[in-house]
């Protein structure tokens, strides 16, 4: 099993089409991973299906980086 | 079409709803049509059936954001998420605006226009997934020409023609395309209301001379929903028997 913070990565890596080695943690989705306003909701959808959760709105309109998406996992699934 | 698709369209128990869920149907989609009423929800199950269609009629109430949650849950649950969503329930409540009450106005914008953003929202997660899908809103002349009596109408179906290409912006690289259908005067049980008077007089501003047929705007929906339609977006298309040329 690997580690939440690979698994976000790995999925910001499919979601937003970039190589996984791009995902630097401290990476935001918009400014460094060319995501546009779509992308980042699809984006929390495909971590609410992997670590089966369900991610208010208005907290996922503050996930805005690779930190804050690992960060946000372990503070709610850990 | 090898996995069938499944097709929303509210407000199928009657009239032009009804025949673009025949039509549907018969295009090979798994077609849910929604009524006001648990009646009219088995009316549309018996027609679905007849058709031979795995389908069914659902009650939904498109005013209400917990009547949409619901039937929304119910129909990914049942038969997977919509990937068409034909926009049709409407009603009228007809007055001239010095005369019209303030639930007159409220009601008619809330069924017509405010469900636009409750049951086209539900089902975007699974289009924008699939990276397919098709909304279809059915406005009508009256949100072009304007009509006395129909401030209230007019402004729900000219406000769906500007929510469809703004939505069809949004959704563009997801390949969810978003048009608007515009009938004029189509031979339902809104029009059979009508007097002989009005009538003649509706006809007469009618280049082709007659009503149009449900299954005339049945086919133009259709072909929205269908493979090839995919590069028409954001278009509202008129189809009124020439009484509006844009």
């Amino acid at each position: 099993m690997s580690s939440i913070e690979e698994r976000v990565k790995k999925i910001v890596a499919e979601q937003l089409g970039v190589k996984e080695e791009e995902v630097q943690t401290e990476a935001s989705f918009v400014e460094d991973l060319g995501a546009d306003s779509l992308d980042t909701v699809e984006l929390v959808m495909a971590l609410e299906e992997e670590f089966e959760t369900e991610i208010p709105d208005e907290e996922a309109e503050k996930i805005t980086t690779v930190k804050l998406a690992i960060d946000y996992i372990n503070d709610n699934l850990a | 079409m090898s996995e069938q698709k499944v097709a929303l369209v509210t407000g199928a128990s009657r009239g032009i709803g009804r025949a673009i869920a025949e039509k549907l149907a018969a295009d090979g989609f798994t077609v849910v049509g929604t009524a006001t009423s648990e009646s009219g929800a088995e009316a549309i199950s018996a027609y679905l059936q007849a058709a031979g269609n795995a389908g069914c009629g659902m009650a939904l109430d498109v005013a209400s954001d917990d009547s949409v949650d619901v039937v929304l849950k119910s129909i990914a649950e049942q038969f997977g998420a919509p990937l068409v969503l034909v926009n049709n329930a409407g009603i009228t409540r007809d007055n001239i605006l010095m005369r019209m009450k303030a639930d007159e106005w409220s009601d008619v914008i809330n069924t017509n226009l405010n469900a636009l953003y409750r049951v086209s929202k539900a089902c975007l997660r699974g289009m924008t997934k699939a990276r397919w899908g098709r909304i279809v809103n059915i406005t009508s002349v009256v949100g072009s020409m304007g009509n006395i009596g129909q401030s209230n109408y007019a402004a729900t179906k000219a406000g769906a023609e500007g929510f469809s290409r703004a939505l069809a912006r949004e959704l563009g690289s997801r390949s969810v395309t978003v048009n608007s259908v515009a009938p004029g005067f189509i031979d339902t049980d809104m029009t059979r209301e009508l007097s002989d008077a009005q009538r003649d007089l509706m006809l007469g501003q009618i280049p082709l001379g007659r009503l149009g047929q449900p299954e005339e705007i049945a086919a133009l929906v259709a072909f929205l929903c269908s493979d090839v339609a995919g590069y028409i977006t954001g278009e509202t298309l008129h189809i009124n028997g020439g009484m509006y040329m844009a």
